[in-house]
Order: structure tokens, then C-alpha cells, then sequence
């Protein structure tokens, strides 16, 4: 049987639900930024599938898929200095208990 | 079949570790199981012909990012030990919402019929991705590069201790 | 002086919005103010006397009032020698009475009031006086009634007084509601009411048809006359006078000599051209056969009166009927000349009757005796009251009784033999009263003579009383008065010297019978009481009338009341009440409405909109993680409702 494009669609689709549960579910900062990087990593297949599936011609899915890691990092550096920053201020790092600015 | 057994190994082992870095109670080892699962990504662009995206994966993923997170981890109070509850009180309607997600992916995918157009990936793509970015996608190579920028310049700014 | 006529009754009433508005911040607590306006105008009577007596002729003063469509309504005053007699009569008998009044009602807590209460009497009668029209003269005279209601009743905390004042007040209005009626005949037909119009109608022969066989000119005079009968005190409408007593001395001295119930004389003498045109003269007959009647009963009630002023208010009566006989006689000049002097010797009388209550605090005439050596001023004077109102010559009463009787010999020897017999008790009951009163054994009290404020007016009155009749009498070139006061067309009696002396001899018989009864004591009074037997009872009882009133009317009248008032009760009462428990109800079950339904529904509004808020409020977490989910949940359903579409 030859691996097709579903398949790598599947295995992102699945890869993009875990990251969203980790994102939905999950009261640490840092295991949210672990999620959302899981959910990028499901997009990035997509890219790159389809880059090899369904336009061959062209590199557009890996440039694109590149340019999603460097966004990545980008947000990983942004993201875990906030957390640093609340926590040095907070003392915590869990979004529940991140709420002096709710009513 | 060489082709399948090992999109099926690396699907395995991504699936398998991300669902460990969801669900672990201990933060830290979601932090590390989050190696195997990108060093699996990273395994299923070889698989797709994509080995220069592979490489940036390993080295920017695996490499930095996760380094950065155990980091954090290790500053912050996961680095202490002591173990929480990691969950929130909507893990029931988070696990039912990304399953019926999941579901209607899987069948939309199914359900479609994708394109295929004419021409072939070329043997390395790494000559060719930098001849690309130098010059059909110079633009987003320059915003990325310019976004990348501002946000080390924030990350710094904001991570500085406040004196 | 006659043009400034009007101004009289002016400042009476004047003086009344002043007392009435400063009471007892004006001088001597408001009756100097009174006694000082009557004193004004008594000298402007005076003045218009004096000018009337070199010769002036009447005069009419008069305004378009308004137009009633095409009948004018007018305001005017007029004088002429029978306003003038009057105003003098009211003025100088009036100011006497104010004059004593100072020193009677000294010290009473409504002082100031009274004198309020004297000014308008006074300037009611002035202006009823002065009218030059019916309409007028019957605002004056409601005035007056109105004024005699509130005097009579001045000490209304004593309840005869109230019911006195009230009998006073509604006995008059029967006589007034026929006055109206007469008022209403008169403009009706005539189309005015000024006097002097409607006698030169009259005289040309309007109101000459008939109305159910009755002339109309007899029957608008009855009518007339009938005001007079309520305000005059003449029999039937007599029960009022006596019971007016109740109120203090001095008011019924004015009611009794000045004012009230000389209005009705006098607007029978204003209106004497009405009377006269009567066919056969019937209206006068009636006129005069009630004056006599009423002069014999009331001369009857006086003789068996313990109460000093009930005699007198008998007397007054008495004296009224024989005026009006007298103008019924046709004796147009005795009439008035009666009512003139009546005037000076009544309110002597009453003044004296007043000092003496003053100073025994009683009216029972058999409580007192001797006075006469305590009360010098009083007694001399008050005697010469009773030789004028007996007849005695020379005094005032011998002379206008005198040519009353003449009169009624000459139109009808009942008439005479009613006058007689009047004139008799009169002279009895008169001197009953000064017997019982000065002369005898002195009680054990011992009173003192009232102070000069009122001896004075007594004095002036006892002067007066003394020598105003000679003015009537038959002086060489005819009786001054006559000259002075006379109508047309109306032909008085010459004074004849037989007639004067047989009515010398009646009054002096009346005064020894009651010499010999009361003084000497020759026949004891019980042992004449009991010869008379039922005609005393029915004397005693004053024939009945009251009791006759009370059956016929008061009873019925107040039967019907309380069972007016029992439906206003329970009929009137209920329905009001009924209404007022249904608008209640009403209000009561909106209010229900209000507060459950109204109130309901804004306060579920407002409860939706609070619950809402408070509900959705939940969804506002602050938490990324939330927003996330509904957003993946948002996503999810509208996808499926993509593929389901």
C-alpha cells in the first residue's frame, strides 16, 4: 500500500486535535506553548504534504512550512518571556490563577 | 512497503509522544517528550522529500525551542518538583470538542477529492528553497526575518528583570 | 343737603367694614366709629329736614343700573317729606340707642361685633329708607332682616336666643316670599320699579285687569302688604316679635322704635298710591282690619305678661297694628305720625326697660318694686314712656293715637271700637308695669342707677317723647305735621275736640283700672284672673298661635326633615358611600393590578435583564482557555451546519 496524502492529513489532523486538547486542557503556561507548537507542527505537515502531493512544481509548502518554524520560534521566544514575566510578578505560571485584571 | 512501515513507526511515535506531552501530569517530561514527537515531524518530511525543512525542524525544534521550554520550566515553578494538577475544570468538553474535531477533519479529508498537478520535486531541496527565498520569496523571507527580529528584541525586553 | 342724600346709609355702612376690619383697635373698640358715623348722618337728616321744611320739593336721584332686556333696572335714592320723617326718625332715635348701647353692652366679649352688627342694621334701613325703587328698597329690607337675625341671636350661646333669632328669621321670609311675589307682579306688568313711574301707571289705570277675579292692583298691594305683616310683626305673622327679646336691650329697642319693623309701615305708606287705586279700596280694608286685630290680641298678650320686655314687645306690636289700621283707615299723615313718635316713646321705653334690666339682672316685673326712689332718672323718664304710648295729653301718643282713632271712627265704628279697646290696655298693661316695677315695697335688693352713657339718651328720648306730638297737634292754620307730610288725593280727618277728649278718658280709665288693681290693690289681680278663667288661658297661651304653628307647620316640617334625613342616610348617604367603596375597590384591585401585573412586568424586565447579565457573565471568565473552546465549539458547528446544509 502505497503512503498517500491522506494519510499525512490524518496523522496532522490528529497531531492538530492533541495540540488543541493540550491547548483546551491544560492549566501551565509553558504545557499551552507546547500545545500550540504541536498544533503548528500539524499545519506544517500539511504543508509539506501537499507540497509533495498535490504541487510538486513548485517549493511554495516547504518555504511556507519554514517560514511557520521561524513564526514559531519567534513565539516561542515572545510567548515563554511573558511567562517568565508573570511569574516573576505572579508567582505562578497557571492561567487560572493569572486573573487580577477579571472583574 | 520500506515507505509505509516507516511513515507508520514515525506516525506512531509522534502521535504516542505528543499525546504523552498533553496528558503528563509532570511538566517536565511533557517538555521532553516533546523531542520525540518533533524528531518524528521531523522524520515524516524526510518521508516527504522535504530533508532541508527536516533539518531546520531538528534544529530549531529540537534544538532551541525545547531547550527554551525546559528552561522555563526549570525558572518557573516547574522546576521545583512538586507536582500540581496540571488541568483545567474543561478537560471533559476540551477532550470531547478536539474528538469531534479530529472526526470531521478525518472525514472532510476523506471526503475530498485533492488536485495533482504536473512536475516533480527536485532531488535536494535545500539549493533550491534558498534560491527561492532569495528571489521569488524574498519578501517573506525579509518579514520573517524582520518579525523574527522584533520578537527577540521583545522577548528580551520583556523577560529583563524590571529594576 | 338733598343731593347729598346718598351719602347717608353710606357711612353706617362704612362704619361697619371698619369695625368689622379693626374691632377693637378703633376708639372705644369700635363704637365710637358707629355712634360718630349715625351722628353724620343724622345731621345730613337734619340739614335735608330743615331744607325740606323752607320749602324744597322731592328730589330723585337716579342710575341706569342695567337692562334686563328691555326693562330697566335702576339705582337711585329719593327724597321726599316721608323719606325725610323717616331718616330723622332713624337717625336721632338710632343715635340714642347707639349713645346707650356704649354703657349696656360694656364689658360683653363680642362688644366691637355688636356695634358692626348696629351700623348695618342702621344703613340697611337708611338705604330702605332713601331706594326710589321696589328692587332697592327690598335690599334694604333683607338687609334689615338679616341684621335683626344676627342681633336677635348676638348671645347665641344661649339656645332661646338661637331659636328666637332663627323664628325671627324664617317667620319674616313667609311675609318677604309674598313681598316678592308682589316685586315680581308689579315689574311684570309695569315693566319698573321705580316708585314714582308705577304710581303715575297705576293712576292711568294699568294693572287695572283681574286675575282670578281678584283685581290685580288689590292684588299686588295684598302682596305687598304681606311683607309688611312678616316684618311689622302683624297678626298672623306676629310670633316672631316677642320671642326677639332674647337679644340685648338695645337692639330691641332699635327693631322695636327705628328700624325693622317700621319698614313695613313705611313701605306701606311708600306704596299708599297701590293701595289707594284698590277698587272700593279693599286692599286698605285688609290693611286696616288686620292692624286692628292685631292691635287688640297683642294688647291682650300684653296685659298677662310677667316679662318686662314681653310687654313691651306686645306693646309694639300692639302700636304697630294701630298704624296700620290706621294707614288702613286712610289716614295716610296718622299713620306715619304714629310710627314717628312711637319711635321717640319705644325706645324710651325699652332704653328704661334696659336700665332697669341692667340693674336688677331680671326681667319678672313682680321681682321688682320700688324703684323709683333708686332709679330717679330711670323712672321719670320711663314714665314718661308710658303717658305717651297710653295717650295722656300732652305727650307724643295722645295726639297720633288721637287721629288714628278719628280715622277709624270715620271709615268704620269696629274699626274705632277695636282702636278703643286697644288704646284702653294699652293704658293698663302700660301702668301694670310701672306699678309693679317703681312703685311698692323696694326688693331686697338694691340696685343703682345706670350710668350717665345711658341716662342721657333716656333723657334726650323722654324730651322728645314729651313734645314731639305737638307738631301733630291742631295748631291755628292746621296740624304742622300734616302740612309738612300728606298725599295727595288723601283727605285727613279734621282734629276733633269730642273724639281727643273721650280718648283722653279711655287711656285714663286703662291707667286707674291698673292703678286699682296693681297700686291700691282695690280688686286683687288673682281674683280678676279668675273671673276671666279660659279667655285668661287663652291669653296666657297667646291664643294659641304658636301651638297652632307648631301643629301646622314646625311639626310637619320638621317630620319631614328627619325623614329626609333618614333617606339622606341611608338612601343619599348610601349611594355616596357606595360610590366612594367602589372607586375605593377600583383603586384597590388597579392598585393589585399595579403592583403585580405593572410592577410585575418591570420587574421581570428588569430581573430578565439582571439574570442575563449575571449569566452571561460567566461567559466573560477572563480565561483564554474559555474563548478558546467556544471558538473550536463555534467552529465545529458551523461546520457541521455547512455539511448538514
Amino acid at each position: 500500500m502505497q503512503v498517500g496524502l491522506l494519510h499525512y492529513l490524518v496523522v496532522s489532523a490528529l497531531l492538530f486535535c492533541l495540540g488543541l486538547y493540550g491547548v483546551l486542557t491544560r492549566r501551565n503556561t509553558v504545557a499551552i506553548l507546547m500545545g500550540i507548537e504541536l498544533m503548528l507542527n500539524a499545519a506544517n505537515i500539511n504543508l509539506v504534504a501537499f507540497n509533495k502531493y498535490v504541487a510538486p512544481g513548485a517549493l511554495s509548502g516547504q518555504i511556507f512550512a519554514l517560514v511557520v518554524i521561524t513564526l514559531a520560534a519567534a513565539e516561542a521566544g515572545v510567548g515563554l518571556a511573558l511567562v517568565m514575566a508573570a511569574y516573576r510578578n505572579l508567582e505562578t505560571v497557571h492561567v487560572d490563577e493569572i486573573n487580577i485584571m477579571k472583574w | 512497503m520500506g515507505e509505509l512501515a516507516a511513515f507508520i513507526i514515525l506516525s506512531a511515535i509522534t502521535l504516542v509522544s505528543a499525546a504523552v506531552v498533553v496528558t503528563s501530569g509532570n511538566i517536565v517530561r511533557s517538555g521532553l517528550s516533546l523531542v520525540p514527537t518533533l524528531l518524528g515531524v521531523a522524520g515524516l518530511y524526510v518521508l516527504l522529500q522535504a530533508e532541508f525543512v527536516a533539518g531546520i525542524q531538528v534544529l530549531i525544534y529540537v534544538g532551541a525551542i525545547t531547550v527554551l521550554i525546559l528552561f522555563v520550566i526549570m525558572l518557573t515553578q516547574g522546576g521545583t518538583g512538586v507536582r500540581v494538577r496540571q488541568t483545567t475544570g474543561q478537560l471533559p468538553a476540551g477532550m470531547l470538542t478536539s474528538a469531534v474535531l479530529a472526526a470531521l477533519l478525518i472525514a472532510v479529508f476523506r471526503g475530498t477529492v485533492w488536485p495533482s498537478l504536473a512536475g516533480t520535486l527536485p532531488q535536494y531541496t535545500a539549493g533550491p528553497i534558498g534560491a527561492t527565498f532569495l528571489t521569488s520569496a524574498i519578501l517573506v523571507f525579509l518579514v520573517a526575518s524582520f518579525v523574527l527580529l522584533v520578537a527577540l528584541m521583545g522577548a528580551i525586553i520583556i523577560a529583563r528583570r524590571e529594576r | 343737603m338733598r343731593e347729598l342724600a346718598w351719602l347717608i346709609p353710606l357711612f353706617p355702612f362704612a362704619a361697619f367694614g371698619l369695625i368689622v376690619a379693626f374691632g377693637r383697635r378703633l376708639p372705644g373698640q369700635g363704637a365710637y366709629v358707629a355712634v360718630g358715623s349715625l351722628a353724620i348722618a343724622a345731621v345730613l337728616s337734619l340739614g335735608i329736614f330743615a331744607e325740606m321744611l323752607t320749602g324744597a320739593g322731592p328730589l330723585d336721584h337716579n342710575v341706569r343700573w342695567m337692562v334686563l332686556g328691555s326693562l330697566p333696572l335702576d339705582l337711585g335714592v329719593q327724597v321726599d317729606p316721608l323719606t325725610t320723617v323717616m331718616l330723622l326718625v332713624v337717625t336721632v332715635v338710632g343715635s340714642m340707642i347707639f349713645i346707650y348701647s356704649i354703657g349696656y353692652m360694656h364689658g360683653d366679649p363680642r362688644y366691637p361685633r355688636f356695634f358692626a352688627y348696629l351700623s348695618l342694621f342702621a344703613g340697611s334701613m337708611l338705604l330702605l329708607v332713601l331706594a326710589n325703587n321696589l328692587l332697592f328698597l327690598y335690599v334694604g329690607w333683607e338687609l334689615v332682616g338679616l341684621c335683626s337675625y344676627l342681633l336677635i341671636g348676638f348671645w347665641f350661646e344661649r339656645p332661646a336666643a338661637a331659636r328666637a333669632s332663627m323664628k325671627a328669621f324664617v317667620t319674616t321670609r313667609v311675609g318677604d316670599f309674598f313681598m316678592f311675589l308682589g316685586l315680581l307682579l308689579v315689574f311684570f306688568h309695569l315693566g319698573t320699579f321705580r316708585f314714582e313711574e308705577i304710581f303715575t301707571k297705576v293712576s292711568g289705570g294699568a294693572l287695572s285687569g283681574t286675575v282670578g277675579g281678584l283685581p290685580l292692583v288689590s292684588l299686588a298691594a295684598v302682596l305687598l302688604f304681606g311683607g309688611a305683616v312678616g316684618k311689622s310683626a302683624q297678626f298672623p305673622l306676629h310670633t316672631w316679635l316677642p320671642d326677639a327679646m332674647e337679644g340685648p336691650t338695645p337692639v330691641s329697642a332699635l327693631i322695636h322704635a327705628a328700624t325693622m319693623v317700621a319698614a313695613g309701615v313705611y313701605m306701606v305708606a311708600r306704596t299708599y298710591t297701590l293701595f289707594l287705586a284698590s277698587p272700593g279700596w279693599a286692599a286698605l280694608e285688609v290693611v286696616a282690619y288686620i292692624g286692628g286685630i292685631t292691635a287688640l290680641m297683642a294688647a291682650t298678650m300684653g296685659v298677662v305678661q310677667d316679662d318686662i320686655k314681653r310687654v313691651l314687645a306686645y306693646s309694639t306690636i300692639s302700636q304697630l297694628g294701630l298704624m296700620m289700621m290706621g294707614l288702613g283707615a286712610g289716614g295716610y299723615t296718622a299713620g306715619m305720625f304714629h310710627l314717628m313718635t312711637h319711635a321717640f316713646f319705644k325706645a324710651l321705653l325699652f332704653l328704661g326697660a334696659g336700665s332697669v334690666i341692667h340693674a336688677m339682672h331680671t326681667n319678672d316685673i313682680k321681682a321688682m318694686g320700688g324703684l323709683a326712689r333708686s332709679m330717679p332718672a330711670t323712672y321719670w323718664s320711663f314714665l314718661v314712656g308710658a303717658l305717651a304710648l297710653s295717650g295722656v295729653f300732652p305727650f307724643a301718643g295722645f295726639w297720633s293715637k288721637d287721629e288714628i282713632l278719628a280715622e277709624a271712627l270715620h271709615r268704620s265704628p269696629v274699626l274705632f271700637a277695636l282702636g278703643a279697646l286697644t288704646s284702653f290696655l294699652t293704658a293698663f298693661y302700660m301702668f301694670r308695669v310701672v306699678f309693679y316695677t317703681f312703685a311698692g315695697t323696694p326688693c331686697g335688693h338694691h340696685p343703682h342707677e345706670s350710668p350717665p352713657v345711658m341716662t342721657r339718651p333716656l333723657w334726650v328720648l323722654a324730651a322728645f317723647s314729651a313734645v314731639v306730638g305737638l307738631v301733630g297737634a291742631p295748631l291755628p292754620g292746621g296740624s304742622p305735621f300734616h302740612h309738612f307730610l300728606h298725599l295727595e288725593g288723601v283727605e285727613a280727618v279734621p282734629f276733633d275736640a269730642g273724639l281727643a277728649l273721650i280718648s283722653l278718658g279711655i287711656a285714663g280709665a286703662g291707667i286707674l283700672a291698673a292703678a286699682a288693681v296693681y297700686h291700691w290693690r282695690v280688686v286683687p289681680s288673682q281674683s280678676l284672673r279668675r273671673a276671666a278663667g279660659p279667655l285668661y288661658g287663652l291669653v296666657v297661651h297667646k291664643y294659641y298661635v304658636d301651638e297652632l304653628y307648631a301643629v301646622l307647620f314646625v311639626r310637619p316640617t320638621v317630620a319631614a326633615a328627619r325623614y329626609l334625613r333618614t333617606f339622606d342616610v341611608y338612601v343619599v348617604d348610601m349611594l355616596v358611600n357606595l360610590f366612594g367603596y367602589l372607586g375605593v375597590g377600583l383603586a384597590r384591585l388597579y392598585r393589585v393590578f399595579d403592583l403585580y401585573v405593572v410592577d410585575g412586568i418591570v420587574n421581570l424586565l428588569g430581573w430578565v435583564v439582571k439574570a442575563m447579565g449575571s449569566t452571561f457573565r460567566y461567559v466573560q471568565t477572563g480565561r483564554a482557555q474559555n474563548y478558546l473552546l467556544a471558538i473550536a465549539l463555534g467552529v465545529i458547528v458551523l461546520w457541521v451546519a455547512g455539511l448538514v446544509r
